[in-house]
């Protein structure tokens, strides 16, 4: 197990690393949110999750949704990492032509399942899903990752009633509650809080950690496999921004990337060395 | 014109119909299956419907989940939740991604009825055509209503369905073969054209045979497909007859008056005159009434027949 969590952490590390330099590449995107997910997107990918790399769309494949597909950096290094196309690829992302979106789109991403990024319509496609594999009698599962600001769409708060009503025990929602969106605390914007109290009074089981606590994540995902009767919530506190201490914390990094001059700084923040 | 039979009515049984031939079809519905006949569906296969409360925007999200799974998704409410309530969610879920998932909305148009001017939806085909990758379906009866649902399901991609509340008389022959993108030219003609869709080829039909006593020659096209428009025909109209009156039971903007306005001024201009809800709301009163009180019966189709003779 600590091998595995060892292992895991170095991954997520290095999976920051190409974070900031796809985002210092397209000097466009959403990095605090892509960081502060990162922990829980590389548990899956190169854990949990039942995938094939080399053949996207093979059916005893799990399934995931990211709900909040503005941290699209976040899923496309780690589908990069795993295999589903080249590394050079995230160097293009958001440029004109290339398959990398500003959003995720199944359309032309190898490993992305659905269209997101308009907040709060993931959980309701995740939720599709997870009827679909009872339908087929599969016993494979749906990961949908939201952010805790996402919460505030009414879409959200529907979906989750659904998923309890058709008691989707193989949905297991992930909340990455960074506490922050664009215009800052979300506390302040619009109080989403309690985010477990909600999803309990909708039927759903729930679960709360440290999301850049490996052990923790990994824990958590394989309890949420032994929960039946409905669908589990991950609610996971993190830091948006995590790992690099100039962008922690801080609202304004929402969908700001790095700078040339933030570049440096940043990968030494993560322990890498520059070779720029 | 021999029976009336409702669009809604033909969907549901052709709906259950497809449930046996096609594993793959789920039927998603908002506490509307008795309205919309979907429930015809969900008596014969339970496990295959989906009941999801009055929560269109989860409905229509749930059903492109089901889509990315393989599944055919048939989704049904009434067109003003359908479009108006679940625009973005068509848009981002079902659009975007060009899931296989068919929107059939009922209760379209004025003919809601008493219900009045919120349920009743006047502007659902102008907001359906804007949407990229979306195909756009009115049909005219009960005969086509079947034909168009049968295509809907063997076509890959999203579409847009409209049917109506009402009984509505019977326009086809029972061997009509219905193609997505085609329309038909139901009455020969040659002074000028009426172009119509829905309910009010019906009215069209009526309106020929009207101004044919008074020697005028007029053609009945029918498009069952707003979008992707069969533009040939109404190009080849607008030459051989020279003028063209539209008619819908929805809004003057942006639905099939606007598309057809599109194809001629681009293509063939010739004297126009579209027929429809005059950029107003709808509002409470018998199906029958408003059609009359909003301009949408043959008496009207025949006196803008006549004007716009005098226009060529």
């Amino acid at each position: 197990m600590n091998e595995l969590v060892t292992h895991l952490e170095e991954k997520a590390r290095q999976l920051r690393v190409a974070i900031v330099k796809t985002l210092h590449a397209s000097q466009s995107g959403h990095t605090g949110g892509s960081l502060s997910a990162i922990d829980m997107v590389t548990a899956l990918y190169f854990h949990k999750m039942r995938h094939n790399p080399a053949d996207p769309s093979w059916e005893g494949r799990d399934r995931f949704v990211l709900c909040k597909g503005h941290a699209a950096p976040a899923q496309y290094v780690a589908l990069a990492e795993a295999g589903y196309f080249p590394r050079e690829d995230l160097m293009m992302l958001r440029r004109l032509g290339s398959h990398l979106q500003g959003h995720p789109d199944s359309k032309g991403t190898p490993g992305v399942e659905v269209c997101t990024g308009s907040l709060g319509q993931g959980l309701s496609m995740a939720v599709g899903m997870a009827l679909g594999l009872r339908l087929d009698q599969r016993d494979n599962r749906v990961y949908a990752l939201l952010g805790d600001g996402e919460l505030q769409e009414g879409q959200v708060w529907e979906a989750a009633m659904a998923a309890a009503h058709y008691k989707t025990d193989n949905l297991c929602a992930m909340v990455d509650a960074n506490g922050l969106q664009i215009d800052g605390d979300v506390t302040k914007v619009m109080n989403v809080n309690p985010i477990a109290d909600k999803f309990r009074a909708f039927g759903w089981q729930t679960l709360e950690i440290d999301g850049h606590d490996m052990a923790a994540i990994l824990a958590a995902l394989d309890q949420a496999e032994t929960l039946k009767g409905g669908p589990t919530v991950i609610v996971a506190r993190t830091v948006k921004g995590k790992g690099v201490s100039f962008f922690e914390n801080k609202a304004a990094y929402h969908g700001v990337t790095p700078s040339d001059e933030e570049l440096p700084r940043a990968l030494e923040c993560l322990g890498e060395q520059c070779n720029l | 014109m021999s029976s009336m039979i409702a669009t809604r009515d033909a969907y549901g049984e052709t709906l259950a119909e497809l449930g046996g031939e096609d594993p793959r079809i789920v039927v998603l519905d908002a506490d509307l299956s008795g309205s919309t006949k979907t429930g015809v569906f969900a008596k014969k296969f339970p496990e295959r419907f989906f009941n999801m409360g009055i929560a269109e925007a989860n409905m229509v999200g749930t059903a492109a989940g089901l889509a990315a799974m393989g599944r055919v998704p048939f989704v049904s409410t009434f067109a003003i939740f359908a479009v108006g309530r679940a625009w973005e969610q068509v848009r981002q879920s079902v659009a975007y991604p060009k899931a296989n998932v068919k929107i059939v909305a009922t209760h379209g148009g004025v003919t809601v009825g008493e219900d009045g001017g919120s349920h009743q939806s006047v502007e659902d085909v102008a907001i359906m055509r804007a949407v990229p990758n979306m195909t756009v379906i009115v049909p005219a009866d009960g005969v086509e209503t079947r034909a168009a649902i049968r295509a809907v399901a063997a076509y890959k991609g999203p579409v847009y369905v409209r049917l109506g509340r009402n009984k509505v008389p019977t326009v086809f022959p029972a061997d009509y073969r219905f193609e997505i993108g085609k329309g038909t030219e139901l009455v020969a003609g040659t002074d000028l054209t009426f172009v119509t869709t829905g309910l009010m080829t019906a009215q069209a039909v009526a309106a020929a045979e009207q101004l044919k006593k008074e020697g005028v020659s007029a053609r009945v096209v029918h498009i069952g497909t707003i979008k992707p428009l069969d533009q040939e025909l109404i190009v080849k109209a607008a030459r051989e007859t020279g003028a063209i009156v539209t008619a819908e039971e929805h809004s003057i903007v942006g639905g099939l008056g606007s598309a057809v306005a599109e194809v001629l001024a681009e293509q063939c201009p010739v004297p126009l005159k579209r027929i429809g809800v005059n950029d107003r709301f709808g509002t409470s009163g018998k199906a029958e009434e408003l059609l009359k009180y909003f301009g949408l019966t043959a008496e009207h189709l025949v006196e803008a027949g006549r004007e716009m003779l005098s226009r060529k």
